[in-house]
C-alpha cells in the first residue's frame, strides 16, 4: 500500500488508475502581473485573494471507484466474489479449504478461486493451492486491510479472468459473459475486524467469521464490521461443549447492530452446517438448469433437526429480548 | 492503522482539486467525519498533521465536524439520534436501528489562496 496516498499500484495493464507522487508547487510562467486576474477580479493590498471551493468529495472516492468497476468486470465474468473477514485465527483459512473440498463433490463443475490476504507470507495461499485451486496471495505490508485496486491487481493474474478473454484484451472492449459461466471467487482478507469495514472491495457480500472460542459479545465491541456483513458464520461448532459461548446470546448481539444480518453455525472439522453454507454461496450463484440432486432422507432429516433447533433458539432470543426492554 | 489511508485520501482528494482549480495553497481544510463513519478522528488529524508537510496542505488549518449518529427505529417508526451502533432506539429501547445519518467521511470544502 502506498502510505501517501493509501492506494497500490496495480501492475500489468491499467485500469485508468493515476498514481503520482508530484507535490511539487506550481510555478509563475508570465512576465506581466495581473492583479485582477484572480477569481474576485480585484487587487486589495496587504490581503492576498482567498476563495472556498466546496467539494461535497467522499474520502473514500477513489477506493469505491475501483470497487465498482471490479463489481462490473466479476458480473461481467460470471463470479460471484465473497469477501471474507474476521480476526486472526477464526479458522478462515480451514473454511476455505472445507468449502473447496466440499464444493467439489458437491458441484464439480463451479470453477473456484481465491485472493488470500495478509501481512506477510504466502501460507495461506499454498493451503488453498495444494487443493489445486487456484490462489493469488496479496502481501500488504504494513496495510491492515486489502483494497480495491489490491483486488483488480490479482483478479487479472487469476484463470477465472483470463478465461474469458479473446488473445486483444484490452479494458474498453465489452465483456462477455461466457455461455453457463459459473464461478465463486473467495477474498481472504487480512484478519483484523476492523479496517476491513470500510474498504468496498467490489464484493457480492461481506461474510463475518467468528469462531466459538471467541467472545459472544465480539459484534458489540467491533460494530461496523457486522454492520457491514450480510452473513455471519459461526466456526468451530464442534468446540461447543467446552466453551462458555452462548450461541443465542451471539446471534441477538449481531441483530443489535444489523438487523437483517443472516447466520450460520458450522464446523470445518466435522462437517456440521457445511451443507447449508453451501446453499448460501451457491444462493446467489444461481442453479444450472439440470443437476439439481434431490436431498437424501438422511440431508432432510438433518435439515429438519437444525430448523428445530434455530426455532427453539429464535424463541429463547425472543424472550430474552422481550424480558430487557 | 487506517487513518492514515484516510489521511492519504483526503490529500489525493485535494491535490485532484488542486490541479483543476489551479490553487498552490489550502488555508483550510473542512472535513466531515460522522459519529458512524468508523472513523477515529483524533488519529486522523494526527495522521494529516504528519502527512501534510511539503504538500498543498501545509499550514492549513484543519477543521473536522463530527456530526451525530441518527438512525430510523423500524420499532417505533420515528427518527431518532444515536451516538454509537450498538445503541438501542432512546424511546423505545429496542435495536432495530437503520442508521441514517453521521455515516460519512468527506471532504466538504478548501478555502485556497490564489497562487
Amino acid at each position: 500500500m502506498c502510505v501517501v496516498c493509501g492506494c497500490s499500484n496495480p501492475e500489468g495493464h491499467a485500469h485508468g488508475h493515476g498514481h503520482t507522487h508530484d507535490h511539487t508547487h506550481g510555478h509563475a510562467h508570465d512576465a506581466d502581473l495581473d492583479f485582477g486576474a484572480n477569481s474576485a477580479r480585484v487587487s486589495v493590498p496587504g490581503m492576498s485573494a482567498e476563495r472556498a471551493i466546496r467539494l461535497e468529495a467522499d474520502v473514500l472516492g477513489a477506493n469505491d471507484r475501483v470497487a465498482r468497476a471490479n463489481r462490473a468486470h466479476f458480473e461481467a465474468h460470471g463470479v460471484v466474489a465473497y469477501n471474507l473477514v474476521s480476526s486472526p485465527g477464526s479458522g478462515k483459512t480451514t473454511l476455505l479449504v472445507a468449502t473447496i473440498e466440499a464444493l467439489r463433490r458437491a458441484q464439480p463443475d463451479l470453477r473456484l478461486a481465491v485472493i488470500e490476504g495478509d501481512q506477510q507470507t504466502h501460507h495461506d495461499a499454498d493451503r488453498i493451492r495444494a487443493t489445486g485451486v487456484p490462489a493469488i496471495q496479496v502481501n500488504t505490508g504494513k496495510g491492515c486491510h486489502l483494497d480495491a485496486p489490491m483486488v483488480a491487481a490479482a483478479f487479472e493474474r487469476l484463470p477465472l479472468h483470463a478465461h474469458a478473454h479473446g488473445p486483444a484484451h484490452d479494458d474498453h472492449h465489452a465483456h462477455l459473459l461466457e455461455r453457463g459461466a459459473r464461478s465463486l471467487l473467495f477474498i481472504e482478507n487480512v484478519g483484523n475486524l476492523v479496517c476491513p469495514a470500510m474498504w468496498d472491495l467490489g464484493e457480492r457480500a461481506k461474510v463475518a467469521i467468528l469462531s466459538v472460542t471467541e467472545g459472544e459479545d465480539k459484534p458489540l465491541k467491533y460494530p461496523d464490521m457486522f454492520a457491514a456483513a450480510k452473513l455471519m458464520v459461526l466456526t468451530k461448532s464442534d468446540l461447543l461443549p467446552h466453551v462458555d459461548f452462548d450461541v443465542a446470546h451471539c446471534i441477538a448481539y449481531a441483530r443489535r447492530v444489523n438487523p437483517a444480518i443472516e447466520v450460520l453455525l458450522l464446523s470445518a472439522k466435522s462437517g456440521q452446517g457445511m451443507d447449508a453454507w453451501l446453499d448460501w454461496l451457491q444462493g446467489e450463484v444461481g442453479e444450472p438448469a439440470a443437476a439439481v440432486v434431490p436431498a437424501s432422507r438422511d440431508e432432510t432429516a438433518a435439515l429438519k433437526a437444525r430448523i428445530a433447533e434455530l426455532e427453539a433458539r429464535l424463541a429463547q432470543v425472543t424472550s430474552v429480548q422481550g424480558a430487557a426492554t | 492503522m487506517h487513518e492514515m489511508s484516510l489521511a492519504g485520501g483526503i490529500l489525493r482528494v485535494v491535490e485532484d482539486a488542486a490541479a483543476r482549480e489551479h490553487f498552490t495553497r489550502v488555508t483550510r481544510l473542512s472535513l466531515e467525519a460522522g459519529a458512524l463513519a468508523g472513523v477515529e478522528v483524533r488519529a486522523l488529524r494526527f495522521a494529516l498533521e504528519a502527512m501534510t508537510p511539503g504538500t498543498v496542505l501545509a499550514g492549513a488549518q484543519i477543521e473536522i465536524d463530527e456530526p451525530a449518529g441518527t438512525a430510523w427505529c423500524m420499532a417505533c417508526s420515528r427518527s431518532v439520534a444515536i451516538a454509537s451502533r450498538t445503541d438501542a432506539c432512546p424511546h423505545c429501547g429496542r435495536w432495530q436501528l437503520t442508521p441514517t445519518g453521521g455515516t460519512e467521511l468527506k471532504v466538504r470544502e478548501l478555502i485556497v489562496q490564489e497562487s
